[in-house]
């Protein structure tokens, strides 16, 4: 190589001259890149002989060039990651007798069972389908062995103007928290004012479309129509529209440790009784979340949501219902929070007592994947009656998992 | 239906404006951004999404970086699963198709460099590992210059415009940098075989440039909290293998380091890890003068 380069680096001019010393010096370097790779290899094989268990041979230096990917038909297979968990509960009140005065939702409601359960078990599968589209699967397995599809979904990836769109099942965007799996809650049961609005969360099968202005500030709207088969919608055997529901949301940063999001939403469903009168059902929901990381770093931080429901739920009086809640990390691996449940039924089925509920918990967090989690709640959804809730969990997430949401 | 018209009107409007500004770039990190600086020069607008102070594996997709995201016509990364925990929601959120992985406007900088530190086994049992080797590469200076060259011809290819512009100053650029370079590794001499503890394996790269060992680390498993137990066990290995000193990056807490030193009678270097990190370091240049400099002075 040198015996080449020299002769003919008499004749060059300057210019041509340090082109070469360049190419040299960048030959020199990756031949350092190569052999320090090498020694790293070696080391690794010695280690390897070392060691009564040999593993299977080192894989190809990280200098060398990356082999050509595998043909095989598994190299498209989709993400894969499941998500475990399991509860053990200490109720005072039997959860058989469950009901919030004043509100009469179906769905994932109430405590859980008493003793030991399986929560559900959740399976995502997502992939780009091709250039424009995604598709994501997730399904429940439920402890009573039976199977829900939760989502399915596609999205529209390559939609101009800052469009995204969304078309199957899925969670419906109003409100903060209606998004967020249960595995990602901060609290193990949802929030008093969900469970009596929307039956836990709202889900839809149905097209959303949302729109990302073209600033420099975050402002999102959002505006989606489904079946309304869920409550407080119910299945209707209508063509057209059975629910819809706008929302706006919009967020930034204060300084470099705080950011924030806020929003409003509206969700309107057609429900249909036994004897097919039909009712309409119009919910608003005012939502925000503000964190402070004091270093920036996320090791330590603050987050503090609430979110604030009205609603006529099947022409009912108009009800409210509120929630506040506060989670603090103070070391990277551990957090606490308290969260204050209130709602307000407004005389409906006689009910004048505002069923309130506050909790605490305590989680700990050994690595991104695992947390373990203390909670002590105490509700009083009528007059006196009171109960203790304390709950054990844990929330496993195995394979492909995805980034959670803001 | 007039507001909707309205609206797609003034989105419209702003589109056009942005094809005749300068190019809009998101860098994920400060030293990507001061890179995109330097070879873009005038014709660019860069955003960095993270500050010198912030543990680049652990953002979140925040509205604000949406919003950046939004906007941007190129997205310039470290890749290498770096960013895995933010940067993938920002971009899905952001419904801007021409800064999605794949397409030109995606631009990963681990792309461009030989990576190290490619595990032999993956198992999250192993802790926060990254499939594809170390990401943090901007700790060997010539990792830049590599990059910096894959980023002029990417500029030109987003900004063909400008093509002649970017590819000028990435070769100006690069004949700098390889001048530092040389000044920095003949800097670096005295620290040829050193031994160090590091708190995070996030110096792989700068040990294998400058000739450093590294002897253990702070985290028991990468991306996992030191504790007790483990700092004890580093103690023990110093015993046997003395290191010169403890290395941590700026965003890092100082805690498991100062124990260490305390009761090793090591000296302790906070190394500013990037643009930013430390008062010194301004700029890519300063933050290698800066760098080697505080290794220097904890041999002594």
């Amino acid at each position: 190589m040198a015996l080449f380069a020299v002769p003919s680096a008499f004749a060059a001019p300057d210019a041509e001259l340090a082109d070469i010393r360049g190419e040299i010096r960048a030959l020199k370097e990756a031949y350092e890149a190569r052999i320090q790779a090498l020694e790293r290899r070696l080391k690794q094989a010695e280690a390897a002989v070392a060691t009564p268990v040999a593993p299977a041979p080192a894989p190809v230096a990280a200098a060398m060039p990356s082999p050509a990917p595998s043909s095989s038909k598994s190299a498209f297979n989709p993400a894969i990651s499941a998500i475990l968990s399991g509860t053990y509960a200490h109720l005072s009140r039997s959860p058989s007798g469950y009901a919030i005065p004043g509100f009469s939702p179906e769905g994932e409601i109430g405590p859980g069972r008493r003793g030991f359960s399986l929560g559900e078990s959740e399976l995502v599968l997502s992939a780009n389908v091709d250039p424009s589209f995604s598709g994501t699967l997730i399904l429940a397995v439920t402890p009573e062995d039976s199977i829900a599809v939760e989502e399915a979904y596609g999205q529209w990836l390559t939609a101009p103007f800052g469009l995204s769109a969304k078309f199957g099942r899925f969670l419906s965007g109003v409100g903060y928290l209606n998004e967020q799996h249960p595995h990602a809650w901060d609290f193990v049961d949802a929030p008093l004012a969900y469970q009596a609005f929307l039956g836990g969360r709202h889900s839809n099968d149905g097209v959303q479309v949302k729109w990302l202005a073209p600033i420099d500030h975050y402002v999102e709207l959002g505006v989606q129509a489904g079946n309304g088969d869920a409550y407080p919608g119910s299945e209707r055997d209508r063509n057209g529209v059975g629910s819809s529901a706008f929302y706006a949301h919009t967020g930034g940063d204060i300084g470099a440790t705080q950011s924030w999001r806020a929003g409003v939403s509206y969700l309107r469903t057609r429900s249909e009784d036994e004897l097919g009168a039909s009712a309409a059902s119009r919910l608003g929901i005012a939502d925000f979340v503000w964190k402070y990381a004091p270093h920036g770093t996320g090791r330590q931080n603050l987050k503090v949501q609430g979110e604030y429901f009205s609603g006529r739920i099947r022409e009912a009086t108009r009800q409210s219902g509120w929630y506040l809640q506060g989670v603090y990390q103070f070391m990277p691996e551990w957090r606490v929070g308290a969260r204050y449940d209130r709602l307000d039924p407004r005389g409906v089925d006689d009910v004048t007592y505002a069923p309130r509920k506050a909790s605490v918990m305590l989680d700990y967090n050994p690595s991104e994947f695992t947390r373990i989690r203390l909670q002590f709640a105490r509700s009083e959804l009528a007059s006196g009656v009171s109960d203790n809730q304390f709950f054990v969990q844990y929330i496993l997430s195995l394979g492909a998992h995805g980034a959670h949401r803001y | 239906m007039k507001i909707f018209s309205r609206v797609l009107l003034v989105a419209g409007a702003m589109f056009a404006l942005s094809a005749h500004a300068a190019i809009s770039i998101f860098a994920t990190v400060p030293e990507w951004g001061a890179l995109a600086e330097e070879i873009g020069g005038d014709k660019v607008k860069v955003y960095v999404a993270t500050t010198a102070m912030q543990d680049p594996h652990r953002v979140e997709a925040r509205p604000s970086l949406i919003a950046k995201a939004r906007g941007a016509d190129l997205i310039v990364a470290t890749g290498a699963e770096l960013e895995i925990g933010w940067l993938p929601l920002v971009v899905q959120q952001a419904a801007n198709p021409k800064v999605r992985p794949g397409t030109p406007g995606y631009f990963e900088a681990a792309a461009a460099v030989p990576l190290l530190g490619k595990p032999t086994r993956l198992d999250r049992a192993d802790g926060d590992i990254h499939p594809q080797g170390d990401p943090h590469i901007q700790a060997d200076a010539r990792n830049i210059g590599r990059v910096a060259a894959a980023l002029g011809t990417r500029l030109a290819q987003v900004d063909p415009a400008n093509a002649a512009y970017y590819q000028a100053r990435a070769t100006a650029f690069g004949a700098r940098w390889s001048e530092a370079v040389a000044r920095w590794e003949k800097a670096a001499a005295p620290l040829r075989g050193v031994a160090i503890v590091v708190q995070h394996k996030a110096f792989t790269y700068l040990t294998a440039w400058l000739g450093m060992t590294e002897v253990a680390a702070l985290e028991p498993k990468p991306g996992m909290e030191p504790t007790t137990a483990h700092l004890s066990e580093v103690l023990a290995t110093l015993q046997r293998t003395p290191a010169k000193m403890v290395v941590r990056a700026a965003y890092q807490g100082d805690r498991p380091s100062q124990w260490l030193a305390q009761r090793a009678k090591i000296a302790t270097v906070v190394l500013p890890f990037t643009v930013g990190g430390t008062e010194g370091a301004r700029d890519l240049f300063t933050l290698f003068d800066d760098t080697i400099q505080r290794l220097l002075k904890a041999t002594q």
